[in-house]
């Protein structure tokens, strides 16, 4: 029978596969120009908060009273703050505390939220009905109120601003998840698994959650720029990360007040870097979601 | 409604053990409105009283227009719908009252094989592990790499290389993925076989390629099926006994070589009617009888016999009397009261 005949589809994509990962990355960055410099920007963040420790030239933390509010120049290059602290190791240690709280936020919030999602999507009926009002209650609250609103509950510190930016994006992500699970769910494929006498937990994990990854990633990097700049506003009111942990909010807010008159390169430069990365993500994204599109529609 | 329900024997080949046995099943689902609560409007009677047996070793064909509720009556044997009425015994025991050991017992023995063979495989899982996971998940083989040797094993038995376990669902063409649909049915060793619309995507060639490797394993390990199809000649070929369904209800039940034969209900008679002959002059020739109307929602079907609305028998006590399903000959079962 068709044992002995080989699928011609199947050998096409062999084919395909065999171009060099530097020649399909340099296919995408051509079609998607924007995503290329969104996908460099996150690239060297990363590398900043990898290498802080060697790319800084200054010790972040230290005061050094001796250099106070030097403009930019050849021996501090974006210049010092009011407590003689190096502005470019605490703008590239920030970045680490900037992608610790975006990653570890998007990547926690993201993840629980594809699960209810799909378990919503799964069991359907009063559990679907009663999970989505609550999520509704959740959604109801603006991103940066919810935040304010856990923060002050739990008290300011860098793992309680991941929690506070984690929990409002968890229904962000099952509201779009359990729209696209909704789909899968009538997909034979379930029944198929059910008919197995698969447990739920394992449809739901197994067959199901892998199936809406599409949404999932799409979701995840645009949660990045988010907690970036969620976690900047915190740490700019104060109910943020903490002193004396560079945090580009925080050197922000102590620029910002006194000194933008006089000194204004304590505030300008951790603005831009904010705007930098949250653009760079952002922009990494929307390229993310326009490569994942096309099958989407088609599945 | 009830008029048929009252038989307490149903309908089936006369003298065999019943192996299944489908007593006045009811599935209605509910149509609903409202957003916080939920009102209930209207109900899609989908199936609607049906009963029949089926012994081992037996192919029944279910076969009827789209909507007339035979998938879902193969839906509700799988235990994939809660049924809203009547009761399916498989060897006895009432398969909605099963407990969670018994049912996960169940689930082995009574297996599917789906219409559409692109999206019955899981798109993100390779055919090997596709075919291992019910193995693994039910204990049938623990040790992994005697369940490797039982995947290849499903796959040569299903007419697959085994350089497929490898592969993913996208990369083989339907009738080799409609083959891997069957092999992972067979993974938990079955004794039963819901076939819905299991040929009905192919091509012509590779429908009968698929009909034989299932009348292949029908023989080799003694399966039962429930074929359901809408596609008459593959009926005839692989079935023993046929059942014609119209809008939730059964309206003739016989064997195979009796009902294409000698058809009775005038539905049945309709539907073989409208059947091309493959030859144009004896075609062109032929009178049809065409069916007037338009098949009924079935969220209010007809009072009384379901068909009366587009039967050329009909007369008025059709449209109050719901015709028994009544043995006309041996092992012939039809219900109309005018034939």
């Amino acid at each position: 029978m068709t044992a002995a005949d080989v699928t011609s589809v199947s050998e096409i994509d062999e084919l395909r596969s065999q171009k060099t990962f530097i020649e399909k990355s340099a296919d995408m960055f051509r079609k998607q120009p924007l995503g290329a410099v969104g996908f460099f920007v996150v690239l060297a963040m990363i590398i900043m908060a990898i290498f802080a420790n060697y790319l800084a030239p200054y010790d972040p933390t230290l005061n050094d009273f001796a250099a106070m509010l030097i403009a930019p120049g050849a021996d501090y290059w974006l210049g010092t703050d009011q407590f003689g602290r190096d502005i470019m190791s605490r703008l590239i240690y920030g970045a680490r505390t900037a992608l610790f709280v975006g990653f570890a936020a998007s990547f926690v919030g993201a993840t629980c939220g594809l699960v209810l999602g799909v378990m919503s999507a799964y069991f359907g009926g009063t559990f679907d009905l009663i999970f989505q009002r609550i999520m509704d209650v959740f959604m109801s609250f603006p991103l940066i109120i919810m935040a304010l609103a856990i923060v002050s509950i739990f008290g300011p510190s860098t793992q309680n601003v991941i929690i506070a930016i984690t929990i409002p994006f968890i229904p962000r992500c099952a509201r779009v998840v359990r729209s696209n699970a909704l789909a899968i769910r009538e997909i034979p494929y379930v029944d198929a698994a059910r008919a197995l006498g698969f447990g739920h937990a394992r449809i739901i994990l197994r067959h199901m959650a892998p199936n809406v990854m599409a949404p999932f990633l799409i979701m995840l990097t645009s949660f990045v720029g988010q907690a970036i700049l969620t976690e900047a506003s915190l740490s700019y009111l104060g109910l943020g990360v903490q002193e004396p942990t560079p945090a580009w909010g925080l050197m922000l807010q102590g620029g910002a007040e006194e000194y933008i008159e006089s000194e204004p390169w304590i505030a300008i430069f951790p603005g831009v870097a904010i705007s930098l990365a949250v653009f760079g993500f952002n922009l990494f994204g929307d390229s993310v979601r326009d490569v994942l599109d096309p099958r989407l529609r088609t599945q | 409604m009830s008029a048929a329900a009252d038989t307490t024997t149903a309908p089936g080949a006369a003298g065999e053990s019943d192996f299944l046995q489908v007593n006045n099943l009811r599935m209605y689902f509910p149509v609903t409105e409202g957003i916080l609560i939920q009102r209930k409007v209207a109900e899609v009677k989908a199936v609607d009283g049906i009963s029949f047996t089926m012994h081992k070793g037996e192919t029944l064909g279910l076969v009827g227009e789209s909507g007339c509720g035979k998938t879902t009556t193969g839906r509700c044997i799988l235990q994939l719908e809660k049924i809203t009425s009547g009761e399916i015994l498989y060897d006895g025991q009432n398969v909605a009252k099963l407990n969670k050991s018994a049912l996960s017992e169940y689930r082995q023995k009574v297996q599917v094989i789906f219409q559409d063979p692109f999206s019955s495989l899981n798109p993100r899982m390779k055919i090997g592990e596709i075919l291992a996971e019910p193995m693994r998940v039910h204990g049938i083989i623990p040790d992994a790499r005697k369940r490797d040797e039982r995947v290849m094993e499903l796959l040569n038995i299903c007419g697959l290389s085994t350089r497929f376990a490898d592969r993913y669902p996208h990369e083989m063409s339907g009738g080799q993925r409609q083959r891997v649909g069957i092999a992972r049915a067979l993974s938990v060793n079955p004794e039963f076989i819901v076939c819905d619309e299991a040929v009905s995507a192919l091509d012509v060639s590779i429908q009968a390629q698929v009909i034989n490797l299932l009348e292949d394993l029908r023989d080799e390990f003694g399966l039962t099926y429930l074929f359901i199809s809408h596609d008459l000649s593959v009926v005839r070929h692989i079935c023993h006994r046929v059942a014609v369904m119209y809008l939730g209800n059964m309206v003739e039940l016989a064997t195979c070589d009796e009902l294409f034969d000698n058809p009775i209900h005038p539905y049945t008679r309709a539907l073989l009617d409208a059947v091309p002959i493959p030859d144009p002059t004896v075609e062109s020739a032929r009178e049809h009888k065409i069916v007037t109307g338009e098949i009924p929602s079935p969220m209010n079907p007809p009072p009384g016999c379901v068909f009366h609305p587009r039967c050329e028998l009909a007369v008025d006590s059709c449209k109050q009397a719901v015709p028994e399903f009544r043995e006309v000959k041996p092992n012939h079962w039809v219900a109309c009261t005018e034939v």
